[in-house]
């Protein structure tokens, strides 16, 4: 997809609300047309390196409001990476050096004007392993919120009912609150932390392929959830499970070699590709 | 055709006799050498306890206990416990105050904030301090601590309590700071990252997910802390003076367990005396305080064990 259609998008969208919005999304998704909302992540040639090595080269990607983004390509393309730039993770690398913008909401992540803990509570993130902390499933989801300064034992307990119904998970873990997450199956852990990065209300939520270590039917649970999720909050997934970015995304980005080769619908991408790479990719010809 | 055929000659070093023996009689001879450490703790406590026993024939076990004077050396004894560990935990209490922060410090320093390379530096020269034997660290205590002590607060006893209990602390430092960084290394990454990711600062990363996860090695290293500063002899014969008293007051100069039985066994005390008997009564003492803490060391790592 080219600058000028991602321009348009973003004028499309602008005044629409949530739930038409969403509606609308999935409808035109057939006619392969689509309407986004404003963009939420802007990158703007942004590059990084792992001290020499050039993992990001000239990114230019936008992400747009209530949308389920997918970044998909081989192994060492670089989609981690760039999903993990979004909320400045990748800078817990000491190697790690970037050049270019990345815009969140139209403001540059990288300026000095915004503190990386205020662009990770907005920017939620999901990991490829979940990572409960060794505490119990109630101070896990009620963590953010703790952080953040919320202490009082009524909104706590509101945040972590609404959190744990929003992931899916409440009814298989209201009885056992206080007992360690460690406890739960990894399909359950994975869901309490998507439950702990909802709990602060986050505008957006990068999954970094959140089901990569999930068997099969935790892997349709967090899919379907995925897609709930997206009425509220705009999603980016990175997966390396084609089959995957084909059931949940609406546009899909295909990386290789630290570059985007294509960025459009998923459908377009799967069904009608514009590359030869991307075509070789998503048929399974190497990858 | 090659000229060896390798099945062969497998088989034949199988069959090979001296092999077979080796093999057989390797782990029978471990199992003893096993069995010398065992003994020789088993010989080592029913020693301590038979004559322990014998000395309680002698002294009123109520008086051992309830009596606040030790004077074991006077024409009329008083065999008072309670001065001796007063003494023990005196200095105790001032070193752990003194360890803890700066251990714990330099373990979060080490493992959240330093880089690779700080880390490789600082680490082994921390370690170099915990090889320093404690004759020098006594040394030290008498000679540049006391005297600093004094420079600053007159009042202070040249036999005081601060003196050698600031240098026990500094002494356990590196194990509590080595094993404290050690259980907060072993934090996984990704739980770093699971907080950091909700937008936590680094401090709050360490102090409300780090921290009470690596809560057992961190709470065994205190222990284990702990354990040494009530088993160390020299530097409180050296620096704390040989005064058993029962006070509070850390000026003073004062006797530990452990110093007692130094001072006693270092002068001339005859085979079949009380005083004789009394050091394995203070030796039982001692141990029964080390195995206590052992014991809670080893409650924590399994009461707060985190599974990652």
């Amino acid at each position: 997809m080219t600058d000028s259609q991602l321009k348009e998008d973003k004028n499309m969208g602008t005044e629409m609300g949530t739930e038409i919005g969403t509606e609308v999304k999935q409808a035109d998704n057939a006619s392969g047309i689509i309407e986004s909302g404003q963009p939420v992540f802007q990158a703007k040639d942004f590059n990084l390196w792992y001290a020499d090595n050039h993992a990001l080269q000239n990114i230019n990607l936008t992400f747009s409001e209530n949308e389920i983004s997918a970044i998909i390509g081989p192994s060492g393309c670089g989609k981690s990476t760039f999903i993990k730039a979004l909320n400045r993770m990748v800078e817990l690398v000491p190697i790690v050096r970037t050049e270019g913008h990345i815009l969140y909401r139209g403001d540059n992540i990288f300026d000095k004007k915004m503190t990386v803990e205020e662009l990770r509570t907005k920017v939620g993130m999901v990991f490829q392993n979940p990572n409960p902390f060794p505490k119990s499933i109630y101070d896990n989801v009620a963590y953010g919120a703790r952080v953040h300064g919320i202490k009082k034992k009524k909104i706590l307990d509101q945040i972590v009912e609404k959190s744990l119904r929003g992931a899916a998970i409440w009814d298989e873990v209201k009885d056992r609150l206080n007992q360690n997450a460690y406890g739960l199956s990894g399909g359950q852990q994975q869901r309490v932390c998507i439950a702990r990065a909802l709990a602060i209300e986050p505008d957006v939520i990068l999954m970094d392929e959140p089901t990569s270590a999930l068997d099969p039917i935790s892997t349709t649970k967090i899919e379907d959830l995925i897609q709930q999720l997206s009425k509220d909050y705009s999603i980016v997934v990175v997966t390396h499970n084609m089959q995957q970015a084909a059931r949940v995304s609406d546009k899909t980005a295909f990386f290789y070699q630290g570059y985007v080769v294509e960025h459009d619908d998923t459908s377009a991408i799967f069904e009608n590709p514009k590359d030869k790479r991307t075509e070789d990719y998503v048929s399974g010809r190497f990858g | 055709m090659a000229d060896y055929n390798i099945q062969e000659m497998v088989q034949k070093n199988k069959n090979n006799k001296r092999t077979k023996i080796v093999e057989k009689s390797i782990p029978i001879i471990l199992f003893l050498i096993t069995c010398i450490s065992i003994l020789t703790t088993i010989g080592i406590l029913y020693t301590l306890i038979s004559e322990t026993f014998i000395f309680f024939t002698r002294v009123s076990f109520i008086d051992f206990i309830t009596d606040t004077e030790w004077n074991a050396f006077s024409s009329d004894p008083s065999w008072g416990i309670i001065s001796l560990i007063m003494g023990t935990l005196k200095i105790v209490v001032i070193a752990i105050l003194v360890a803890i922060p700066i251990g714990l410090g330099a373990a979060i320093y080490l493992s959240e904030y330093a880089t690779d390379r700080t880390r490789r530096t600082i680490k082994p020269i921390l370690e170099i301090l915990a090889g320093i034997p404690t004759v020098v660290y006594g040394t030290f205590a008498i000679t540049f601590v006391t005297p600093l002590i004094r420079g600053i607060f007159p009042e202070v006893n040249l036999y005081n309590a601060i003196s050698p209990g600031v240098v026990v602390g500094i002494m356990i430092v590196p194990m509590i700071a080595s094993l404290s960084e050690d259980a907060m290394s072993s934090v996984p990454n990704t739980t770093r990252e699971g907080s950091l990711g909700l937008g936590a600062t680094r401090l709050e990363t360490v102090f409300k997910v780090i921290i009470p996860a690596a809560a057992s090695g961190i709470i065994s290293s205190f222990v284990l802390g702990i354990s040494r500063a009530i088993g160390e002899t020299m530097i409180v014969s050296i620096a704390a003076g040989s005064t058993p008293n029962a006070s509070l007051d850390i000026r003073e100069s004062l006797q530990t367990m452990t110093g007692f039985i130094v001072q006693v066994t270092s002068g001339d005390a005859s085979y079949g005396t009380d005083l004789y008997y009394s050091l394995y009564a203070v030796g039982m003492t001692l141990f029964l305080f080390t195995l206590v803490m052992n014991m809670i060391s080893q409650w924590i790592t399994r009461r707060f064990k985190e599974e990652y």
